[in-house]
């Protein structure tokens, strides 16, 4: 009985994580009907942001050494969470601009400039270490030049491009991106693996022999936090009102006076913020290591825990990471641990097959 | 419009029928890992021979190809190795070369990756004509890079790959390191000496090295009269640990074999600190590693693993020459990997002077007559079988470094 109450405990706490992920997910999917793959690898950076906040960019001193640093280091800690969650953002809405508004509304010279940074990017890299004055300069110089350079084909193909409105053509742009942050990671982190040491104080409690550690009990407590606080602007803010009304029809909010755009991007970005909040949680409180694959399996995973809750279902996001985290955590603690993965997807199909809509989604039938 | 709805989601569920064979394919595994041990039982594997006479020496150079994990999961293993390989290699031209020509050493990145070793093994046999080749750590890629090797019979020497399956790959293919039937045979025995009679296994199920050892553990601990309370499999890239963990505390082991890579070992020892799960880890060379401090913090505090015989704590007169030589370039004490690395380039070189033809076959010939070659990691014969006979150290994790323990010799193990 122990054993199985620690089970569920364990599986409440990773589901928590999955339920954070899949929350971006799900608001993408409810605003474009788009499954926006490159999300995981956004809870990837966030990640590597942890790291070089934690190693690098601010000022944590070694707990071994001073134990009277604590307090400090959860100061900054926090500082770490929201500059993850700021960089994040900014990349999920960047991700939105570059990627799929140029599916919905075509190509301008805003583009043009972006790619060409994008190009200038591993020339760079080759010729000086990104972080350096050479790097930074050549980045900038080749980025603009890249940019002009591109203009008038981007003009061109803004003309030859005919706009459809076929899901299939942004589901492989996002599996696009998703490539292109994991090789893009790889080129600009290293494929050498990184740990972040203990950043805060950490202790386990023991509650009538029932292990909780500080570390997993923060990740669930901030995860809970922050979904409240999302679950606060769709419900209560101007702008989550803006968001459940495209969500119901893009083309009546455009009539009503909405800037879609902007509140598109301004999905992803929350939908980016959560994610990034979870990587540099994961990274620095349970100190596993970061790569560039990162966040391909807990993507993964929570891209299931979206459609099996239903996908666009905010609510049935949450419950549906929480499913496959205990689900998850039971089957490995059992006998067949080798499934464990598996199994989230064996889930998947059962579920889809009794439920097409997903636990919490509503079936209802789409007006052409 | 229903039907398309109904697409998405048949759509859905082939791309998750996908991802669940994906998810399943670690569960093949276990095979090649069985085969790997079935020769632990002593008798002779039939090495295949190969036909092909490799490539021979043209000009005033010896090209030598080394494959290596310079980048990718396994990075420090293959960084630690070249540094060695590229120290022996520079040593051997400042004295002089091979009768009076100079060696070239031609380095491929493999980014820890089986299917890109075979690659890169392929460019050097094929391309850069390569007269024999050294390398990799991991057994899964120098079985790879050795089959590679074995087609257009060029000698391979892995300094580190410690899979019986390895040599077996065919006649072509040489060791300098034991094999895993004797680490984990001196795993089991040490356990034993400690006075474990339980143990746990976690094992890594996507690795070969990890699942032969954990079963030539299991042989030889219940043969010495052990018992092995319960196994738990995970895979490589895993961060969960706990769930698994926590079943295997649940049969109160005095102790826990963990023989996998260092890159996920120090998530495990937290995790398991976590859990409450607070007995001695006990695990293999793969744990040696830099990096394994830094992810474990203190949680392998007091916990063993077995490694090859070299130690910058053993200064015996043959070692200190290396350990200085090593220092005074890279900065840093070398490892057991940059050791037997060294070791395997410097027995390269050796056959390559008493090859009597500069080709394949002399080459190898001359690798497999290899007699008491004085190596850092201790004095190294190369049997019939391609492998090399030699002790093993017992290390304990103290104080974010690492103690010699115990040292065991074959013969202690009676292998």
């Amino acid at each position: 009985m122990q054993a199985l109450v620690q089970q569920l405990i364990y599986g409440v706490q990773l589901g928590s994580l999955y339920a954070l992920i899949a929350l971006g997910y799900t608001m993408v999917y409810g605003v474009l009907r788009l499954i926006n793959f490159a999300h995981g690898d956004v809870y990837m950076v966030g990640a590597y942001v942890g790291f070089y906040a934690c190693t690098r960019w601010l000022p944590f001193r070694d707990l071994a050494a001073n134990p009277s640093a604590g307090p400090t280091n959860i100061a900054l800690a926090v500082v770490a969470l929201i500059l993850a969650m700021t960089i994040c953002a900014i990349l999920g809405a960047l991700i939105e601009r570059f990627a799929y508004r140029p599916l919905r509304n075509g190509l301008n010279d805003g583009d043009a400039h972006f790619w060409g940074f994008v190009l200038a990017l591993p020339l760079a890299i080759k010729f000086g270490p990104l972080v350096s004055f050479r790097g930074l300069a050549l980045l900038l110089i080749l980025g603009i030049g890249f940019g002009f350079a591109l203009r008038p084909v981007m003009r061109w193909l803004r003309r030859r491009i005919v706009l459809s409105t076929s899901r299939l053509n942004a589901l492989i742009t996002a599996i696009g991106v998703s490539l292109l942050l994991e090789n893009g990671g790889l080129l600009v982190f290293g494929a050498d693996q990184k740990f972040i040491g203990n950043v805060v104080p950490e202790t386990n409690w023991n509650i009538a022999g029932i292990q909780i550690s500080s570390g997993q009990f923060t990740i669930f407590v901030v995860s809970l936090a922050l979904m409240a606080a999302l679950r606060h602007i769709v419900l209560f803010t101007r702008r989550g009102k803006a968001m459940r009304a495209i969500s119901h029809d893009i083309e009546a909010a455009k009539l009503m006076g909405i800037d879609t755009d902007r509140v598109i991007a301004f999905t992803f970005a929350l939908g980016a913020a959560l994610a990034g909040a979870g990587g540099v949680m994961v990274a620095a409180l349970t100190h596993v290591k970061v790569s560039p694959l990162f966040g391909l399996l807990p993507g993964l995973k929570a891209f299931v825990a979206a459609v099996l809750g239903g996908a666009g279902n905010i609510p049935g996001a949450a419950l549906g990471g929480v499913v496959m985290g205990v689900a998850e955590a039971f089957v490995a603690g059992s006998r067949f641990s080798t499934y464990k993965d598996a199994i989230a997807f064996c889930i998947l199909i059962i579920v889809l097959l009794v439920k097409p809509a997903g636990l919490l989604g509503k079936n209802v039938a789409e007006k052409v | 419009m229903r039907l398309s709805h109904r697409g998405v989601i048949a759509g859905l569920i082939a791309f998750s029928v996908g991802m669940a064979v994906v998810s399943m394919e670690g569960c093949k595994n276990p095979d090649s890992g069985k085969t790997g041990g079935a020769t632990a039982g002593g008798e002779a594997a039939v090495r295949p021979k190969t036909t092909a006479t490799g490539n021979a020496v043209t000009g005033n150079e010896i090209p030598v190809g080394e494959f290596a994990s310079l980048t990718g999961s396994t990075a420090t293993f293959g960084q630690g190795t070249h540094n060695g390989i590229q120290l022996a290699i520079d040593e051997a031209n400042a004295a002089g070369g091979v009768n009076g020509k100079k060696i070239v050493l031609k380095t491929e990145d493999d980014a820890s990756k089986p299917e890109q070793a075979q690659t890169v093994v392929t460019k050097l046999c094929t391309e850069d004509k390569v007269v024999a080749v050294l390398g990799e750590v991991a057994s899964t890629r120098s079985m790879r890079g050795g089959s590679v090797c074995q087609k257009y019979g060029v000698p391979m020497i892995t300094p580190s790959s410690t899979n019986p399956k390895v040599t077996e790959t065919g006649d072509c293919v040489f060791r300098v390191c034991f094999t895993d039937d004797f680490q984990a045979a001196v795993a089991a025995h040490f356990a034993f000496d400690q006075g474990f009679r339980n143990v746990a296994i976690f094992k890594d199920i996507k690795n070969d090295y990890s699942m032969g050892y954990a079963k030539n553990f299991t042989d030889e601990f219940t043969k010495l009269g052990g018992k092995v309370t319960g196994e738990q499999t995970y895979q490589q890239d895993d961060t969960d640990f706990k769930a698994q963990l926590n079943s295997l505390k649940a049969q109160n082991p005095q102790a826990v074999l963990v023989p996998g890579y260092y890159s996920e070992v120090g998530t495990i020892a937290r995790q398991a600190k976590d859990v409450g799960l607070n007995v001695p880890l006990i695990g293999g060379d793969g744990w040696d590693s830099p990096q394994l401090i830094p992810g474990a913090g203190t949680a392998l505090e007091g916990c063993f693993f077995t490694d090859h015989y070299f130690s910058v704590d053993l200064r015996n007169p043959d070692t200190k020459k290396f350990i200085d030589a090593f220092k005074a370039r890279y900065g840093a004490n070398p490892d057991a990997l940059s050791a037997l690395g060294y070791d395997a380039a410097r027995l390269l070189v050796d056959a390559l002077k008493r090859a009597k033809t500069l080709d394949g076959p002399g080459i190898r010939e001359a690798i497999a007559s290899t007699k008491d070659f004085p190596g850092v990691t201790g004095k190294t014969t190369i049997d019939a079988n391609g492998n090399a006979r030699k002790s093993a150290l017992v290390f304990q994790i103290k104080g974010n470094s690492f103690k010699v323990f115990k040292t065991y010799t074959p013969e202690q193990i009676g292998k």
